[in-house]
């Protein structure tokens, strides 16, 4: 039996994606890749093709999909071997927030345009002196009257370069306790105060744009304010745990992908040559490396369920999200072992996964944190 | 036997104190993003001996041996993984000349190398071979006063920019490739001769990697290197000693990024107290130092082996299978003690990072190296 049921509505909506996919986003990778950041354009089509956003319902433009349109669209995000087009950042991680805790008049406001690929989002907690430890954060929101006024810097922002809205998280400093001092708000590209810092080089993600952002005497109005004053924390933890499970789906995925491409490599025989995977010792690496793939599938695909259910899964996901994106990075190694000297060459693909995979055990709370949140849960 | 001899603690110190001086980190980030060679880093390098340390004197080396060099490479990589890996490859394949050549060859082409007025190159993969030269397609045939070269070579190193490239051919297909190739020494201008360049690199991306192509590529009988029949031999034992060098780089690349560890651990505050003071983080630096250790441990005892002539495939395949998983894994632990740092360009251990899975790569993977030992641990079976 299948651990996740997708039904033919889902199968569709795959086969969609993929043709979408194949016909107006891979041919362009490469150059995606080179220029460090991918056009609006592209986020226009997926949206306009229905591809941004499945959750969200058709009384704002969506077709109200359930998760599992999430796992397809990482699935076959994965299979594109470029990880600029942060479409999971948006639809799974940053939009979210203002769907489940904007209120009418917010969600009115935006999510249409987050469907439609008109509106493209950030999200802004990380700062330079605040990375895993994020109640250490120092930006400031200070409220007055109608305005709320921000001053700060954020740092590693995805889609920091190309956002349309970004959902910042800030500090009350009149509030001691930071785990409820710091709210969050929504702040509109153009606002003035709110300027984009350096687009940051970086090992991988190539065609993504990860910049930092400031806010200096940044005024937006109060009604900008997601939820209530001070809840901001809350609001991050509850929705870290499907940031962390999307990165674990990516991760398996990912995994798949380069292990399809190892083995792919091995089994070839260029020029009547003794395939690599005829050797005894590769054949048992590659079984142990499709092993680990196997278990993280199942792994992910568990969660995936539970989180469907609603049910409590802390620990489960952090657990997921430190293993899988571990096992990710051993599989990208593991397989470039095989090419050899030609794994040298960026013409091979698994040199770029090499790169890419390498932030997932970093991004959204490092696996160092995933641990000590497992510990603390479990008791420890 | 654990001691430095007084020279060459002198050269590890003139080593890490021109590194200090002249290896520039902004300028490295730069040369990394664009592929350049460090040419005018190379020329002091070379003014100044650190560049085939370990040919003769009368041919302007050291006359030093690779146990010198090993420290070089290990000081140089240390101060900058990319910078480090290419100066030591400057003279690559050179050694084939120290090794094989007459006279009259390491006369006309190993001064220029050592004094910095030539890089040298390597042209001995096929392609889709790797490392197993078993099977050679590239023909070298006899005629008239010389040899004429056929066939297409793929991951030159310093591939367009080197003066001569030493090149392994196939000259008795009649008795295989083991006993009937040979070694020739090929200047970058000779008629029939084309370079392309492979393109963007993973990492080591201060070193070229191009495909050579030759078409009727005429060179003179002397240009032979060594003995006909003898080119199988001759690159295995050219291989172990670049295995060497590729542990004492990966060595440096792993002290670099635990360096620069050290230094951010120490700095960096994380709920309320510094990154060091967690357990986990002293546990991960014992590792770390551990793998480091053996890696040291490794190298300089089979580079010292070297220096006395006793020269062992299997020890140099061990010293690198270690040291280059050393120079990944530690390399890797300084990219998540840093976090989302460790993975921008400025913070440099994202380049150690590439450039240690390099040192994993080339010159033959943990495969190709581990059925080198095994053979020399289980020998023959009756």
């Amino acid at each position: 039996m299948e651990i996740l049921q997708f039904t033919e509505k889902h199968h569709n909506f795959r086969r969609r994606l993929r043709a979408f996919l194949a016909e107006s986003v891979i041919p362009h990778v490469d150059q995606w890749e080179k220029e460090k950041i991918e056009p609006k354009q592209i986020w226009y089509k997926m949206g306009q093709n229905g591809f941004l956003c499945t959750e969200i319902g058709p009384e704002y433009g969506g077709i109200g999909g359930d998760f599992l349109y999430t796992v397809i669209i990482a699935e076959e995000m994965a299979a594109t071997n470029h990880t600029g087009l942060a479409v999971g950042l948006h639809s799974d991680v940053v939009v979210p927030y203002i769907n489940s805790f904007g209120n009418a008049e917010q969600k009115q406001k935006y999510l249409p345009g987050c469907v439609s690929g008109d509106i493209i989002t950030a999200v802004a907690m990380t700062e330079p002196n605040a990375g895993s430890d994020l109640a250490g954060m120092t930006t400031t929101a200070v409220e007055e009257g109608d305005e709320v006024v921000i001053n700060g810097s954020k740092t590693f922002i995805s889609n920091g370069i190309i956002s349309d809205l970004v959902v910042i998280a800030a500090k009350d400093p009149a509030v001691e306790n930071p785990y409820q001092a710091i709210s969050l708000y929504l702040v509109e590209d153009g606002t003035k105060g709110f300027e984009r810092g350096r687009h940051l080089e970086k090992m991988g993600w190539w065609s993504q744009d990860t910049a930092e952002l400031f806010f200096i005497k940044c005024r937006i109005p109060v009604a900008n304010r997601l939820g209530d004053k001070g809840t901001g924390f809350l609001m991050l933890m509850q929705k870290l745990q499907q940031e962390r499970l999307v990165t674990s789906i990516g991760a398996v995925t990912a995994a798949e992908k380069i292990l399809e491409w190892a083995l792919e490599y091995c089994k070839s025989s260029p020029d009547g040559a003794k395939p690599v995977s005829k050797y005894q010792a590769n054949q048992f690496t590659l079984v142990e490396m499709a092993t680990e793939v196997k278990i993280g599938r199942t792994f992910m695909e568990k969660l995936v369920a539970d989180h469907m259910e609603g049910k409590d899964i802390v620990i489960e996901t952090s657990m997921a999200k430190y293993w899988t994106t571990a096992m990710a990075k051993r599989i990208a190694n593991r397989s470039l072992d095989f090419f050899g000297d030609a794994g040298i060459l960026e013409t091979c693909p698994v040199a770029r996964a090499f790169r890419d995979v390498r932030v997932m055990s970093i991004f959204a709370g490092t696996n160092e944190i995933m641990k000590s949140i497992a510990g603390k849960f479990m008791g420890l | 036997m654990f001691e430095l001899t007084k020279p060459q603690k002198q050269i590890q110190k003139a080593a890490k104190s021109f590194a200090k001086g002249e290896f520039d980190k902004e300028l490295a980030q730069d040369m990394d993003k664009k592929h350049e060679f460090p040419f005018k880093i190379w020329t002091k390098a070379s003014d100044l001996g650190f560049v085939g340390i370990h040919f003769a004197e009368k041919h302007s080396g050291g006359g030093m041996g690779l146990l010198e060099n090993t420290l070089i490479a290990e000081e140089f990589c240390r101060r900058d993984s990319t910078i480090g890996m290419a100066l030591t490859n400057a003279g690559f394949a050179a050694e084939c000349l120290v090794r094989f050549a007459d006279e009259e060859l390491q006369n006309r082409f190993l001064p220029p190398v050592a004094e910095g007025q030539m890089l040298s190159g390597g042209a001995f993969t096929e392609p889709g071979k790797g490392t197993d030269i078993s099977n050679l397609k590239t023909s070298a045939v006899r005629q008239n006063n010389g040899w004429v070269l056929n066939g297409t070579k793929v991951c030159l190193v310093n591939g367009g920019v080197a003066g001569f490239y030493v090149v392994l051919c196939c000259t008795d297909p009649d008795v295989g490739a083991t006993k009937g190739s040979s070694m020739f020494l090929v200047e970058t201008d000779r008629s029939g001769l084309t370079i392309k360049n492979s393109g963007d690199k993973l990492g080591a991306r201060m070193i070229a990697s191009a495909e050579i192509t030759f078409e009727d590529v005429s060179v003179p009988t002397t240009h032979l290197i060594g003995k006909q029949g003898r080119g199988y031999d001759q690159t295995q034992q050219f291989y172990t000693e670049c295995r060497l060098q590729i542990a004492a780089q990966s060595l440096g690349i792993a002290l670099g990024a635990y360096d620069r560890a050290t230094e951010y651990v120490k700095g960096r505050e994380q709920f309320g107290k510094k990154i060091a003071q967690f357990q986990i983080t002293r546990h991960k630096f014992a590792d770390m130092a551990t793998k480091i250790e053996m890696a040291r441990l490794l190298t300089y005892k089979t580079a010292w082996d070297f220096n006395k002539e006793r020269k062992s495939a299997h020890a140099a395949a061990m010293a690198k299978i270690v040291s280059a998983r050393a120079a990944y894994e530690v390399a890797d632990e300084a990219i998540q003690l840093h976090g989302g740092y460790g993975y921008m360009t400025e913070y440099d251990v994202e380049r150690f990072y590439r450039d240690a899975k390099i040192a994993e790569l080339f010159c033959g993977n943990k495969e190709t190296l581990k059925d080198i030992i095994g053979k020399a641990a289980i020998g023959k079976i009756r």
